[in-house]
């Protein structure tokens, strides 16, 4: 165990340090941040202009909703994106194998091997939007209850994390065809408005083919104070299961590589 | 140290035309086809011991050695190495092997090797303090010193292999698979290459089994070879019984000042090519000497050079022969 801690140590090290490498992409990548958070409020006034409520959600409401959004986004770029592609490129140019050949679980490794801090502002800036939201909707949270929301937002980075590390995964199979990056954002993307503001067939499948109604819909609803018990036990039993299923897909992808040939 | 008995791997590829409609077609109605890389091979290896694995292009060499390190399952056929059964990649299996290969790297592109270590070390478990004395001790012995704080993409490819080695060799392995190894380094790069590897075995007495393009890799390490050819092993024993088999023939390169006719070369060993003012001959070991000299007598000579054929076409040339 003090091995990963140290290895997760080293991995994030080199990151970073490689990262500022290429100083001119850090700020370029934080004023994108900045942007697209500013298009999105945006898009978000359209629907929930203030005075108006769609689907029951008031427009500071929604900003809770939009708030999670920009926390899992900031994840997704900080961690998920950048590793994700390398996984990718690993399997194309044959330096899967390299990975394999060391004493640590390569699972661990794919996942935590890089990350890419400009994507931590904009978790910063979600959870600020979250705060205020929440401020302005009247909400007010206990301890226990701020803590039931961070079990649900990291039950629902955990489901995000196994959706992307299955996708991943099948780059065993498919290298060249396969762009997993912008299915994965077209999922999350979905996630930026309250489940309830989607049409009824939709909305079922938000809540149960693909769980984005508990990436950023139900930890909303904890922050509010109307989620139903179920739904959280719901969350929690999805998140475990989507881990789990990741994992075992990972080990049956593994018999299956037969590696880059050299 | 390392044991093969009938050891076979068949890939399976999709027969799929380039395109979308190839996919589509694919998609509808799947076609496979079998290629045996690697079929009912056996060997033993001692510990200690250095080999030589020499095969022409996709005689299956990386397959085997992608099979004895775990990175792929065996179709067929039992594999033991250092104890364990490589294709469950137990930690401690992997703690006591390392795999080198002159066509991948792992060391990051834009971060200095220093950094790639320290991950390394730290996620085999090696101490900083011991991770410190081995990276000072191996980087004397492959003659790395401030390259190590270099970004890996300004360094040259002799550098940059010597730099993988380190990092290969980090977690003090005792079984090291080398997978063309001097692959485009310069000669001189490769002698040092060679020379680390040489001194490396005696040290540490680890087993050593090693691919290579280069002839001269296979005479100056290893005192045993085997030889495998569309996936059957072909030859195991020692070299100079190979050697004697293999390139009886030197090449020699002439560039003349002037055009001489073909009959010229007659009885000076056997002619490839004559023409204008270029020359190739192929010329018995023990007459080279002789040879060489009558060429430099009779003929104003521009340039002369005398080779190794290139192994591939070495081997190429033996199983068109049918000797083996
Ligand atoms: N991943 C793979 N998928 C399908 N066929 C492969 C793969 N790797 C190698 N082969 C085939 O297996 C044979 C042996 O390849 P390889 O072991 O790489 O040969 P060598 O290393 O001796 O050049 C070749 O015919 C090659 O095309
Ligand atoms: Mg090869």
């Amino acid at each position: 165990m003090r091995r990963y801690f140290k290895s997760l140590r080293r991995f994030w090290g080199t990151a970073v340090a490689s990262q500022l490498e290429y100083q001119l992409n850090v700020v370029i990548e934080l004023v994108a941040v900045g942007l697209s958070l500013l298009g999105s409020l945006f898009m978000l006034s359209l629907f929930f202009g203030p005075g108006r409520a769609l689907g029951g959600w008031s427009w500071h409401e929604a900003l809770i909703v939009q708030g999670f959004y920009t926390v899992l986004d900031g994840m997704a770029s900080t961690w998920l994106r950048p590793n994700l592609s390398s996984i990718v490129t690993h399997v194309r140019e044959g330096t899967l194998d390299f990975v394999l050949l060391k004493p640590i679980d390569s699972q661990f490794w794919l996942s935590l091997r890089t990350i890419s801090p400009a994507g931590l502002p904009e978790i910063a800036l979600g959870l600020l939007l979250v705060i205020w939201g929440g401020h302005q909707a009247g909400a007010s949270l206990s301890p226990g209850g701020i803590a039931v929301v961070l079990l649900m937002l990291l039950a629902g980075g955990l489901i995000l994390y196994s959706l992307w590390f299955l996708i991943a995964a099948t780059s065993i199979w498919f290298v060249k065809t396969w762009n997993a990056t912008e299915v994965l954002r077209a999922v999350l993307a979905s996630g930026r408005y309250p489940v309830a503001a989607y049409p009824a067939p939709l909305r079922l499948l938000f809540t149960l083919v693909i769980p984005v109604a508990f990436l950023t819909t139900v930890p909303a609803e904890v922050v509010l104070g109307r989620a139903s018990t179920p739904m959280l036990w719901l969350g929690l039993g999805l998140a475990v299961g989507f881990f789990v299923a990741a994992r075992q897909f990972w080990f049956y992808a593994l018999r299956h590589y037969t590696s880059a040939s050299s | 140290m390392i044991e093969v008995e009938s050891l076979s791997k068949i890939y399976r590829v999709a027969d799929k035309q380039p395109g979308l409609g190839g996919t589509l077609q694919h998609f509808m109605r799947r076609r496979h086809r079998d290629v045996c890389a690697v079929s009912n091979v056996s060997f033993t290896i001692a510990r200690g011991e250095m080999v030589g694995f020499l095969g022409a292009n996709g005689a299956g060499k990386t397959t085997t050695l992608k099979m004895l390190c775990g990175l792929i399952y065996p179709s067929a056929g039992q594999v033991v190495v250092a104890g364990h059964q490589p294709q469950k990649r137990h930690p401690d299996f992997l703690r006591r092997i390392t795999l080198v290969m002159g066509q991948k790297q792992q060391l990051l592109w834009d971060l200095p090797p220093m950094d790639s270590l320290r991950v390394n070390a730290a996620v085999y478990g090696i101490s900083d303090r011991d991770a410190k004395r081995r990276i000072s001790e191996l980087s004397d012995l492959l003659e790395l010193g401030e390259e190590l704080t270099r970004p890996v993409r300004k360094l040259s490819l002799g550098q940059r292999m010597k730099a993988e080695l380190l990092a290969a060799l980090l977690h003090q392995p005792d079984v090291l698979f080398l997978d063309e190894p001097t692959l485009g380094l310069d000669v001189n790069a490769q002698a040092r290459v060679r020379k680390f590897l040489a001194d490396y075995n005696q040290r540490t007495g680890a087993t050593v089994l090693l691919t290579s393009h280069y002839m001269a890799d296979i005479t100056a390490l290893c005192p045993r070879v085997l030889l495998i050819h569309q996936g059957n092993l072909f030859h195991d024993g020692p070299l100079d019984r190979l050697a004697s088999r293999l390139a009886p023939e030197r090449h020699v390169r002439l560039e003349l000042a002037a055009p001489v006719g073909a009959e010229a070369f007659a009885g000076l060993g056997r002619l490839d090519s004559c023409c204008d003012c270029e020359v190739n001959l192929r010329v018995q070991p023990d007459e080279l000497t002789a040879v060489v000299a009558q060429l430099l007598d009779r003929f104003e000579v521009r340039d002369l050079e005398v080779n190794d054929p290139p192994i591939d076409q070495l081997i190429g040339e033996l199983f068109r022969q049918g000797k083996v």
